[in-house]
């Protein structure tokens, strides 16, 4: 294997690690602070995507459409925390995951019935539609670099967020004690809506990010959320530092794996056989990480602190 | 429980009609109503044998349809190398090969990830038991042989002494039958000692082990039977349809077996089974009417989770019996 394909790879990884922590880390601060399962994540990562899609179309131009979209994918993760989550806390897991499993269906069908079956191109501007060259070998699409700086300026944002800032504060106390900043005076009803939308945003951003490479699509949200299960699962549920170094870690896995599984493969057995297996292993390849992880640590790389 | 009570006569009521009504519909020329009553059946060994974990073991796993789809691959696979060649130790189209493999690899399946699953709790089992499923789901995809995305069609159904499968009469009456034996299986188990240990588990994990049991290798037990009667399940879902695709184990078709088993009503007999009848006959009324079917049926799922607990058995459930 050359080390151009490889670098390449490896940015592919990155950018699919990325994707995936914009997707975990909006499902990890639910569930870290609300104690709230939302299956329906996944539909919110779609909306974003079709709703850039439509935007671009009307505006002619990605980045407005994004910065229009993002606020829309917020209110209505605002909508679903206020009439499908919020009525649910109180009640197990199974009736969230119950819940929000109802609530997919609706907004797939939806997004069916607003933007059609089929999927959805979304036109780049044409001084991102270009490639950049690093050496004469290393040519990489202009888009993926802005997905990388786009995803890395999102996590830091939000970093600081929780880390530096007064909502930051109060998010890390609701993780911790949510009685505790229920009784010291914050609104915890406007706290939890807050987080929700956050997440939502997030979610929708990493759509909005997607579609132009892959286009908006119905089923897109459903299979992304497995991942990002996964993700969440191997860093820690909770931990916002576990999701993104586990989101860059399955990233990377899963690209990699699929590029060069085979040919590491043929290291240890016969050409056919790699070329059968490869595939097959790589498609198990981060459940299998997962696995391996679940059973030496059970909680996770990093799980949070307990309340 | 005798059947003096109400949900005991619900139960054989509605087991009676299940019995009689869709041969009647066939004999009268109305074959589709049979086909609804035989796929019903076979999602309802799958609820029911779901209900063994979820209801009575209170282990939301929400990868079921992983069990029914390898069950169904179970008998798709030696079909397929039977006609087309390939791996001459499973090409076979005999039902007393099948069904066993069937069983067998659900159940080494369960007991892999199992292993793994119970070694954690609460919502970390929930996503973990869904990401094995998807695992599952993205190996069939990955394998070409056997269709990837297109799935795979069955040419010859299983082959077994006495009863024709090809016979959608015969197909019924055995899918029925195992619906019975599948729901006194559960019965049974949840009555035994095992049983009674498992749901201990469910209502207080702590005094379990206190009382010295090993409730990590009773939970593995119960989610190894429930996957290979999952197993089971799919292998007459294979032959249902003839045809298998890996969508029968997107996550999707694991919620709608979890919704029956809720619908109907957790940890009882007969809940599972009326869950997987509402579930059927709404989904064909529905669907019957516009293609944007899942909307409406969305939002009665979310209504049923928000506003109508303990399912249909807790609605139908006699005054006689609620101090239960």
């Amino acid at each position: 294997m050359d080390l151009s394909l490889l670098i390449i790879q490896a940015l592919n990884g990155v950018q699919l690690g990325l994707l995936l922590f914009l997707v975990a880390s909006g499902l990890t601060l639910v569930f870290g602070i609300l104690d709230f399962v939302n299956l329906a994540h996944g539909s919110l990562y779609m909306l974003g995507a079709f709703i850039c899609a439509s935007l671009t179309f009307l505006f002619g131009n990605f980045l407005w459409a994004v910065l229009v979209a993002l606020p829309l994918t917020g209110g209505i993760g605002y909508l679903v925390e206020r009439f499908v989550a919020r009525p649910l806390y109180a009640r197990n897991h199974l009736d969230h995951v119950l819940g929000t499993f109802g609530l997919i269906l609706v907004l797939d069908t939806l997004a069916h019935l607003i933007w059609g079956p089929a999927g959805i191109a979304v036109p780049l501007p044409h001084w991102l539609d270009g490639q950049i060259a690093l050496t004469e070998t290393l040519v990489i699409p202009s888009f993926r670099l802005l997905i990388i700086g786009a995803g890395l300026t999102a996590a830091a944002g939000l970093f600081w967020l929780v880390n530096y800032t007064r909502l930051g504060m109060l998010i890390r106390a609701g993780a911790s004690n949510r009685t505790m900043v229920a009784a010291l005076g914050i609104d915890i009803q406007t706290l939890f809506a807050l987080v929700f939308a956050l997440g939502a945003m997030l979610a929708g951003l990493a759509g909005m990010l997607i579609a132009p490479i892959t286009e908006a699509s119905i089923g897109m949200g459903n299979s992304i959320i497995i991942t990002a299960f996964v993700v969440i699962i191997v860093g820690g549920i909770g931990s916002m530092k576990g999701a993104f170094i586990a989101a860059i870690l399955i990233g990377l896995i899963d690209t990699m794996g699929r590029s060069f599984l085979d040919d590491i493969f043929k290291l240890a057995m016969s050409p056919e056989a790699a070329e059968t297996s490869a595939p097959a292993v790589s498609a198990m390849l981060i459940y299998i990480i997962m696995a391996l992880v679940l059973a030496l640590r059970p909680q996770g790389l990093f799980p949070p602190r307990t309340r | 429980m005798s059947f003096l009570t109400r949900r005991g006569w619900i139960s054989a009521v509605v087991m009676a009609l299940l019995a009689v009504l869709p041969p009647v519909f066939f004999l009268t020329g109305n074959a589709f109503y049979l086909d609804l009553a035989t796929r019903l059946s076979i999602l309802a060994i799958a609820a029911v044998s779901l209900n063994l974990i979820l209801g009575y073991g209170g282990l939301v796993s929400f990868g079921h349809a992983a069990f029914v789809g390898l069950g169904a691959y179970a008998v798709g696979i030696p079909a397929h190398h039977w006609l087309y060649g390939g791996l001459d130790f499973l090409a076979t189209t005999s039902g007393f090969v099948q069904v066993p493999l069937a069983v067998a690899v659900t159940a080494l399946f369960a007991l892999i990830t199992g292993a793994v699953c119970l070694r954690t709790k609460g919502v970390y089992f929930i996503m973990i038991t869904m990401a094995f499923a998807q695992m599952i789901y993205y190996l069939i995809v990955s394998i070409e042989e056997y269709g990837g995305d297109d799935g795979l069609v069955i040419d010859t159904r299983s082959e077994l002494p006495l009863i024709d499968l090809d016979n959608p009469l015969q197909l019924f009456g055995l899918a029925y039958v195992s619906l019975l034996v599948a729901m006194l299986l559960v019965r049974m188990i949840t009555r035994s000692r095992f049983g009674m240990v498992l749901q201990g588990a469910k209502g207080n994990e702590e005094r379990m082990v206190t009382l010295g049991f090993n409730i990590y290798a009773y939970r593995l037990t119960a989610y190894v039977i429930s996957g290979a009667m999952c197993g089971y399940a799919g292998a007459l879902l294979g032959n249902f349809t003839t045809f298998i695709s890996p969508e029968m184990m997107d996550w999707s078709r694991s919620g709608e077996l979890m919704f029956m088993v809720i619908l109907g009503g957790a940890a009882t007999t007969l809940g599972p089974v009326l869950g997987a009848i509402a579930f059927i006959v709404v989904e064909e009324i529905l669907s019957s009417f516009t293609i944007y079917w899942h909307l409406p049926f969305g939002l009665m799922l979310m209504g049923v989770v928000l506003f109508a607990r303990g399912g249909l058995m807790g609605l139908l459930r006699g005054r006689r019996e609620d101090g239960e």
